[in-house]
């Protein structure tokens, strides 16, 4: 855990959200007490089903979103204390919907060279050399540079954002669910592109999805992200052999149904995702846990350290009354 | 990685946004109709010393309201003289620039203050937002006619006076219009990564949300021009507004009113032609607003 170059330390994100016209402001906590690294080289991938906070925390992480409590860490030095251009040219993020980050009034070349001519990077030969470079990293055709987003399909459109994140050579990119938005031919497309260029350019990825089959494929360690905590974190076979959270094991059995890649299917845990505005006591998962006892509903539980990983369930902890020494 | 259903490496490419902008626009029968009119007119405005057959000014006791040739006047006064024996149609020219001159300086001023208070409530948001729309409820409450009588009642009216009193009450749709779309676009995800790569928040107004609310304002522009003039002239009217001898329409309107149902020319013809402006720049800012909206849902 020493390299990590980006770290959240106890990050906790709270909105407020005013219901109604004369409603009371309620708080939302959309991220809360999470504590998460990411180290050199690895791609982390981050599960979670709609609205748990992923996004949030990606914003988190690329300053954004300031944080309520608690830090965000680049190598060690707060994140807000930092140039922001020193920062974007390390840490670059890809959306989810390629059809709304990218600007429609902009031409491609506009688009993918806007890093550099916010950095002052070279001269404009240089540049137009970077972009045409980048280019064909990403698999596009040079001439593509004067058209516009809307002449390109979703799949371009992503190989875009790709390069526009790509074209400063940053060290992490933070991928927030960048092939859900696609037609699932186009998705394994841009999952290889991203798998090459991890290799050729020696990335380190954030890597976030609802869907575990898309993270098995892709990623070196999992964190499962449940109404703004991590429930459990561990390493990528670790985790799909050995899933120790009711919630993970939950997921895993979704994805080996016949008909994987179809996100999360209710039927398996039951009762729909609770509201983040009133979180349920205990343990945020015990309404939808199969294995869920008294005690959950009022402790919640502590992250136990594992192997390689983290969990958050009293299964898991020697510590509370319901440890189980074999929880299988 | 080359895609084998890449649009792209065919010899099909569709048009850009800008090439199907001009052929929606070039389809449009309103837009191309408020321009035309509107262009006329403005060249009419500019030309006014070349196209005027007569000095506005010069009076001539000797040929007061003589009718227009369509009512058996001469073509010396193709729109007959008014109470003045004043040229009506070198007044209706030139009548044409305090028109024009008003609705674009003050569609300007307002223009700029509106944009600025509703970019700056949409993009900052929080107290910035609450401040902006505070001023916004305030404005809104006051009732523009009004407002302006009291206003040129006391600083005498001129049509410095006018522009400024108009440029400073005509802002508040261009700020909750401006607002509104700014709150829209800053959503979106480019914005995001415009901020991820570093760019500084004037570029990111400038050069990220500025190109996307453009055909908004323009829309409000013309709207707020056409408000403009028609509020000088009701202004005009009431004496309150530009002040004689300037040529104004409403001016003309005004003066011609006491020999309506004897004359009625005199009211009709400066109604006609602020009808058909109003009626021009309208046409305009619906055919933009068509033109550009499909576009800006995309
Ligand atoms: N700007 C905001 N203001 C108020 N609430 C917000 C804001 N952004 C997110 N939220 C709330 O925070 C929670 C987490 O949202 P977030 O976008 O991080 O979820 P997500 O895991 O990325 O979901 P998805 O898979 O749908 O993208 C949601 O309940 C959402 O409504
Ligand atoms: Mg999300």
């Amino acid at each position: 855990m020493s390299d990590a170059i980006l770290k959240l330390d106890q990050v906790k994100k709270t909105y407020t959200i005013k219901q109604g016209l004369f409603g009371a402001r309620k708080p939302l906590t959309a991220v809360n007490d999470v504590t998460l690294s990411l180290e050199k080289g690895e791609v982390l991938g981050l599960v979670g089903e709609s609205g748990c906070g992923k996004s949030t925390l990606a914003k988190l992480l690329l300053g954004l979103e300031k944080p309520t409590s608690g830090q965000v860490l680049v190598e060690g030095k707060e994140l807000h204390g930092l140039d922001r251009r020193a920062l974007a040219s390390r840490l670059q993020p890809i959306f989810q919907d390629p059809y709304s980050s990218l600007n429609p009034r902009k031409s491609i070349y506009d688009l993918i060279s806007l890093p550099l001519r916010v950095h002052g990077v070279g001269d404009r030969a240089s540049q137009r050399k970077a972009v045409k470079d980048i280019l064909e990293v990403v698999g596009l055709p040079q001439r593509v540079m004067n058209t516009y987003p809307s002449q390109m399909s979703g799949g371009q459109r992503q190989r875009v954002a790709i390069a526009r994140a790509l074209v400063m050579r940053p060290e992490i990119v933070i991928c927030d669910e960048p092939t859900s938005a696609l037609d699932v031919s186009v998705q394994s497309q841009i999952l290889n592109l991203l798998a090459h260029l991890r290799r050729d350019f020696g990335l380190t990825y954030l890597f976030i999805s609802h869907d575990l089959a898309v993270v098995e494929h892709l990623a070196t360690r999992v964190a499962v992200m449940y109404l703004g905590r991590i429930v459990e974190e561990a390493p990528v076979a670790d985790l799909f052999e050995r899933p120790r959270h009711p919630y993970t094991r939950a997921l895993l059995s979704s994805v080996l149904t016949p008909e994987p890649g179809k996100g999360v299917p209710e039927t398996s845990l039951g009762t729909a995702y609770p509201n983040p505005i009133n979180p349920p006591s205990g343990c945020a998962f015990h309404p939808r846990c199969p294995l869920a006892t008294a005690h959950c509903k009022q402790v919640a539980p502590r992250p136990v350290d594992t192997e390689g990983g983290r969990v958050e369930c009293h299964l898991h902890d020697p510590e509370s009354p319901m440890y189980q020494k074999d929880a299988a | 990685m080359s895609d084998i259903t890449d649009p792209l490496t065919q010899e099909f490419q569709a048009p850009s946004p800008r090439e199907m902008l001009k052929q929606r626009a070039k389809g449009h029968l309103g837009l191309l109709t408020g321009l035309g009119i509107v262009g006329l007119l403005a060249l009419v405005a500019i030309f006014a010393p070349l196209l005027a057959p007569h000095d506005p000014y010069a009076q001539s006791l000797m040929t007061r309201m003589e009718p227009p040739v369509f009512l058996g006047g001469d073509w010396d006064h193709p729109l007959g003289t008014d109470h003045l024996g004043r040229d009506y149609l070198s007044r209706l020219i030139y009548g044409a620039r305090v028109s024009l001159m008003i609705g674009a300086i003050a569609a300007l001023i307002s223009g700029v203050i509106g944009t600025t208070m509703g970019v700056a409530a949409g993009y900052f948001g929080g107290k910035v937002d609450a401040f902006v729309t505070f001023l916004i409820n305030v404005r809104l409450a006051m009732p523009v006619v009004l407002v302006a009588l009291a206003v040129v009642a006391i600083l005498g009216g001129s049509l410095t006076v006018v522009i400024c009193v108009l440029g400073l009450l005509l802002w508040d749709r261009f700020a909750v219009v401006m607002r509104a779309s700014t709150l829209q676009i800053s959503r979106r995800d480019y914005i995001a990564a415009a901020r991820a790569v570093g760019a500084s928040t004037p570029r990111i107004l400038l050069t990220e949300i500025m190109p996307n609310i453009f055909n908004n304002l323009i829309v409000v522009i013309t709207l707020e021009m056409a408000h403009a003039i028609l509020l000088e002239a009701t202004l005009s009217f009431l004496g309150l507004g530009v002040q004689p001898p300037t040529p104004s329409w409403g001016l003309m309107v005004s003066e011609g009113k006491n020999m309506m149902l004897f004359e009625p020319w005199l009211v009709l013809i400066p109604g006609a032609v602020l009808f058909v402006l109003v009626l021009a720049i309208n046409l305009m800012g619906d055919g933009l607003r068509d033109v550009t909206a499909p576009e800006n849902r995309s």
